[in-house]
């Protein structure tokens, strides 16, 4: 009996040939990137114990709650939303936990903008941030128009004209109640998901922005904005 | 579950009175309800908040 000691990416890779695989380059550009402990850090540099550095994970929290209440809503339907006490329960966390999404995602936004949190080669973690707020902004108001009420029919004929006047309504009716329903529930929270999904893992590929050195009134990138979040914890606190 | 609802409906009406039109607040070509101005002061509370409470640290290494 022999006993197989290789690790699986050994084996993977076993002969020469394999190396050229599409699938091989990509694990080994993939893992290079994003190495395990970089991907799922258990510490982080000493400048993250701010409760500052906390909305990033509540917004993803949130957002959390947000496609599951979403996911039984869209199990049951609109008459069990509406008239069993469940439903509306479940109606409700749905609509609260985006109230806590768009909030917390504000003061993320807030603290992000005011640290600079571009610095550092972090442009394309700064841009998926902005954009995934935006898209969100659509995927609220679609949500709003889905509701199935006075309400989503009020929204609806108050924003036909706005949008209208934009050209968008061309392509994008706000009273089609069936097209409103299909971008809320596939289009916009597929387009968030990958947002936040590439925001989230340019965070871990980049690190987490360091604060402003005390003495640098400059936009001027510093060694610590620079720095790797490995580089960033051995070296200790920058501030 | 409607028991509740009940209560807590009445309790949240008691503190504040969520029937009729909404309150608007106009000020030149600006205008915002005072619901969406009250939470836009709550987010600038609870920003203000995070940056000035200190953090506590458990077990930390450093």
């Amino acid at each position: 009996m022999t006993t197989n000691t290789e690790t699986p990416t050994d084996t993977a890779t076993a002969l020469p040939e394999d190396a050229d695989q599409l699938t091989a380059k990509l694990r080994r550009a993939a893992v290079a990137a994003l190495p395990p402990e970089r991907l799922l850090p258990d510490r982080q540099p000493a400048y993250v114990a701010s409760w500052i550095y906390v909305f990033g994970v509540l917004t993803l929290s949130a957002l959390a709650v947000v496609i599951l209440t979403g996911v039984v809503l869209a199990i049951f339907g609109p008459s069990w939303w509406h008239s069993s006490t469940v439903g509306l329960f479940v109606n409700s966390l749905h609509l609260w936990s985006v109230e806590v999404f768009f909030f917390t995602m504000v003061v993320h936004l807030w603290g992000k903008f005011f640290m600079a949190a571009w610095r550092g080669r972090r442009r394309a973690t700064w841009i998926t941030g902005v954009v995934s707020f935006i898209v969100s902004v659509g995927a609220a108001f679609t949500g709003y128009l889905s509701q199935q009420n006075f309400d989503s029919q009020w929204i609806s004929t108050q924003a036909k004209d706005g949008i209208n006047s934009t050209g968008a309504g061309a392509i994008f009716n706000v009273t089609n109640f069936g097209q409103m329903l299909m971008w809320h529930i596939v289009l916009l929270p597929l387009i968030v998901a990958l947002l936040v999904g590439g925001h989230v893992l340019l965070v871990r590929l980049r690190g987490v922005v360091p604060p402003f050195a005390p003495t640098d009134h400059t936009a001027k990138a510093t060694e610590a904005d620079q720095a790797s979040p490995q580089e960033i914890m051995v070296k200790g606190d920058l501030s | 579950m409607q028991t509740l609802t009940a209560v807590m409906g009445h309790m949240v009406g008691s503190l504040i009175n969520l029937t009729g039109p909404g309150r608007y607040i106009h000020w030149g070509f600006i205008q915002i309800s005072v619901a969406n101005l009250v939470v836009i002061g709550l987010m600038a509370v609870v920003f203000a908040a995070a940056i000035l409470i200190p953090f506590r640290r458990h077990g930390s290494r450093d």
